[in-house]
């Protein structure tokens, strides 16, 4: 088994961008990745590249060069962007290849994510109004505050720490800081949930250059190394987005799974992480996801959220980039995002939003429909 | 007006007596739905049409506070005359968690762990001026 690092890493701004293609802003992303890899497209032995609906990312070769790589094309749901980059760090841990990347772009229409459940004998739910994933997150934070006790003003302090890391990040869509009242007082989408604690699908593309560790410095006088890369399916009895019945059993969902197995292949635990970067798809999912991937106890948010400990500035800084909330969801690069973040942050190249705590190692959590959820530890 | 169900396979007995139909695994006991032959629990696949039953308690909730995208949504989506609704799930004892409409949208007057009833609600009239309706639970009330 090889090491993998991190040398390259290449972003195309999120947020809505009339007249340029999902396929443009993953052309960007891997132009600047390769820049910052100070590698040629011609250098790379191959790409995974993903996309949910702004077409096949393979066809970017006669963009970018018909050099013959290994091109395959990753389509696994909210996972897409941690899928591919998984498929990357097995190609070279396996030492199949030295050299490839992983890209992920995508360009949604505005508005809340259109199911199709036509053709399956599902036609009766999304029919009778219950095929929204936001009503899932609005059902699953509102058990959750009645069981552990977590307070609707923490979760409009999770949106406003968003909006205000957003408004210091060049890159992101949402760059206006908002108030806690402000989030409140926006329109109640799906209880307890308002319209400012949800993200909104985006636009946008990321690009990571990876190669064998032993040949990172040929690359970068920064490397970061992956140190784990999870994706995990769900198991019976977990609580899942469009789940017309659950069991009455309970079961952890994928979410947990996955971070037990990347603390686990890292070879160290939750405390041992500076910075993480949670799934935010809403306020009450990075609350959710804290306890999920073992960052602290169930109810223990409650306090850590109101005392600032998630801040950039606080013991344990969550999301600093601004997240979802403020970045918008492009299904095929959001994953990809989060390891964009860390990367600056263990480089130290954060510029106003660098976390002052030094930090050495750092944790990415995606989750998404039908129940996946990705993980990754990143380590300097 | 006469009254329709949305899936005659997955609700049944409209309008005074209307009924899901799931299924139970022989091989586990474990209960889904709607029907499916295979069971997510054992593997198998040899799951059996049942009747749901038709009382149980509020697990969680939510309001649908916007309409919803036509398609799939088949009822009102004019933003203007849109009326919140209830969707939660209702724990049926020894069998499953039902996702549902639920009769009740006012956050104030719902609460984990209340006694629910199954019933219908209207979503749309059709060409033939029927009422499609869709299943939905109702708080049981107090006598
Ligand atoms: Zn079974």
């Amino acid at each position: 088994m090889h090491d993998v690092a991190i040398v390259g890493i290449g972003m195309h701004e999120f947020g809505r961008h009339d007249g340029i293609s999902g396929m443009d802003q993953g052309v960007v992303a891997v132009r600047r990745a390769l820049a910052d890899a100070r590698c040629e497209w011609e250098d790379l032995e191959f790409a995974f590249g993903g996309s949910k609906d702004a077409g096949s990312p393979d066809t970017m070769v006669s963009r970018l060069g018909l050099t013959g790589l290994q091109f395959i094309n990753v389509h696994n749901g909210c996972a897409t962007g941690g899928s591919a980059l998984i498929s990357a760090y097995n190609a070279i841990r396996s030492g199949t290849f030295d050299i490839g990347i992983a890209v992920g772009f995508d360009k949604h229409e505005r508005g809340a994510f259109r199911v199709r459940t036509r053709g399956d004998r599902m036609e009766w739910y999304g029919e009778s109004g219950m095929a929204l994933t936001t009503q899932f997150f609005g059902m699953k934070i509102n058990r959750y505050m009645h069981d552990f006790g977590i307070s609707q003003n923490t979760l409009a302090k999770v949106s406003a720490k968003a909006f205000r890391n957003g408004a210091i990040n060049p890159m992101a869509w949402r760059r206006k800081p908002l108030s806690e009242e402000e989030v409140l007082e926006s329109a109640m989408l799906s209880y307890p949930l308002t319209q400012y604690m949800f993200c909104s699908p985006g636009e946008g593309g990321v690009a990571i250059v990876l190669v064998r560790a032993d040949k990172a410095k040929e690359y970068t006088d920064n490397p970061v190394f992956l140190k784990s890369c999870v994706v995990k399916s769900r198991r019976f009895g977990s609580f899942e987005v469009f789940s017309p019945h659950l069991a009455n059993e309970f079961s952890v969902g994928p979410t947990v799974d996955a971070s037990n197995a990347a603390f686990e292949m890292a070879g160290i635990g939750p405390e041992d992480i500076d910075i993480a970067q949670l799934q935010d798809t809403e306020s009450g999912a990075e609350v959710m996801h804290m306890a999920e991937n073992g960052f602290c106890e169930h109810g223990e948010q409650e306090s850590m959220i109101q005392n600032g400990e998630t801040e950039i500035d606080g013991k344990f800084p969550v999301n600093t980039d601004g997240g979802c909330l403020a970045n918008g969801e492009p299904i095929g690069a959001s994953g990809l995002r989060q390891v964009y973040e860390n990367v600056l942050q263990l480089r130290g190249d954060a510029g106003e939003r660098q976390v002052p705590n030094d930090p050495r190692t750092a944790y990415t959590h995606v989750y998404g429909a039908p129940g996946i959820s990705g993980v990754t530890i990143l380590s300097r | 007006m006469a009254q329709v169900s949305i899936q005659e396979d997955v609700l049944i007995g409209v309008p005074d007596e209307p009924r899901l139909i799931g299924g139970k695994c022989p091989d586990c006991g474990n209960h889904v739905f709607p029907m499916q032959k295979d069971c997510p629990k054992c593997t198998g696949n040899q799951i059996e049409e049942v009747e749901l039953s038709t009382r149980g308690t509020l697990w969680t909730w939510t309001v649908q506070g916007f309409p919803p995208k036509a398609p799939p949504y088949i009822g009102e989506t004019d933003p203007s005359s849109f009326e919140s609704y209830g969707v939660g799930y209702v724990e049926l004892p020894g069998e499953v968690k039902v996702e549902a409409r639920l009769t009740e949208s006012n956050p104030e007057r719902l609460e984990v762990g209340m006694e629910m009833e199954l019933t219908v609600v209207p979503l749309k009239t059709d060409e033939q001026g029927n009422e499609i309706v869709t299943f939905a639970f109702r708080p049981v009330e107090n006598k």
